[in-house]
């Protein structure tokens, strides 16, 4: 049987780990934010959603 | 031959941190000036295409917000004012203050481009141009006209707004935008009045450490009776009712009432603080009234259509 090796790499701090967490929630939300927004403004807009003034 | 790496520690910074780079309570102003320019304009835009202009307009105010940030980092560090930055006060790389900016920037200006339109996408990205390159990376470092020329960049969201609703530009929003333009620099330097030494210590060149504060408090005075009639002039012009045209006359008659003590005043803050405070209010009031005197006419408009 082989022992297993550490693993090299970066061990992130509690700190690190919070602050990661919250800014990949935040991304997440933002991205939401954008998804409902384009399908909110194709249900306004109709079928032709790239149809604007120049 | 050995090549040392240097060690590029995981983020602690937080969305707090991502928020104060924006910048947020100039987002807002910028937000209240581009939705004053968007309600006052003629004709009628959906309710949802107004507020996705309006969220675009605010994403790309931060994102010029993040990108003065970026550059301005050493200036910050230099500063007691802006030294709890989350640059300055290291809880933030510099680097992803840069990326963060061009992304909301490209992403602000894609989405207005793509669901109002292309007019009112070109002026944002001129605005987030100009604040980045030409204002924080050129004349902040290199003149003391810097917030007069600079102050385009801030004057932009009702033209903005306008070109959101319309597709165009008209006498109207210029107006705003020379209100705003002329606004700039009595509310800035008096502002600096207040920091000359944290300028000073930051090399800036400001007009109250190039040429001193006697200069400035005349300078501010001389931009004050440039205002105050701009001020009037939507109302003057027949493009706001009486309601504005009280709140403008008198609002331009204190802020050259505070000029003129700020003037006489040789030495201690106060004449330049309560400038400073005024003008934000007087600026809030202006707008304000222009909402307030269009706001039923266009509810009218909106549900008789």
């Amino acid at each position: 049987m082989t022992e297993e090796k550490p693993q090299p790499g970066i061990k992130l701090t509690e700190q690190q780990l919070r602050a990661r967490r919250s800014r990949s929630i935040a991304i997440a939300l933002s991205l939401g934010v954008l998804v409902i927004l384009f399908y909110i403004v194709t249900l306004v807009k109709g079928p032709g959603v790239l149809v604007r003034p120049l | 031959m050995s090549v040392t790496l240097s060690r590029v520690e995981p983020s602690i910074a937080g969305v707090g941190d991502y928020i104060a780079l924006m910048k947020p309570r100039v987002m807002s102003l910028v937000v209240f000036t581009a939705l004053v320019g968007l309600v006052i304009a003629p004709g009628h835009l959906h309710p949802v295409i107004g507020l996705t202009a309006l969220l675009c307009i605010a994403v790309g105010a931060g994102a010029a917000g993040a990108l003065n940030m970026w550059y301005d980092a050493d200036i910050d560090a230099a500063m007691a004012r802006t030294a709890a930055r989350p640059i300055p006060a290291g809880r933030l790389a510099p680097g992803d203050a840069l990326a963060f900016g061009v992304t909301l920037a490209t992403g602000a200006v894609v989405v207005l481009g793509l669901l109002v339109n292309v007019v009112a996408a070109a002026l944002l990205a001129a605005t987030i141009a100009f604040y980045a390159v030409v204002y924080t990376m050129w004349l902040k470092r290199s003149t003391p006209q810097n917030i007069v020329i600079g102050g385009a960049a801030g004057a932009l969201p009702p033209v903005i707004g306008w070109a959101a609703a319309t597709g165009g530009v008209a006498v109207e929003p210029l107006l705003l935008f020379l209100i705003i333009f002329f606004w700039t620099p009595p509310h800035f330097w008096a502002l600096s009045l207040h920091r000359t030494e944290d300028y000073a210590r930051a090399g800036v060149p400001m007009l109250p450490v190039v040429a001193g504060e006697t200069e400035t408090r005349r300078q501010i005075l001389l931009y004050t009776f440039l205002l105050a009639p701009l001020g009037a002039a939507p109302w003057l012009l027949g493009y706001a009712g009486m309601l504005y045209g009280l709140v403008a006359v008198g609002g331009g008659a204190a802020m050259i009432v505070l000029a003129l003590r700020l003037h006489r005043a040789r030495y201690g803050q106060t004449a330049n603080r309560q400038m400073f405070a005024f003008s934000i209010l007087y600026l809030f009031l202006l707008f304000a009234a222009l909402l307030v005197d269009r706001v039923p006419g266009a509810l009218f408009g909106h549900f008789a259509a």
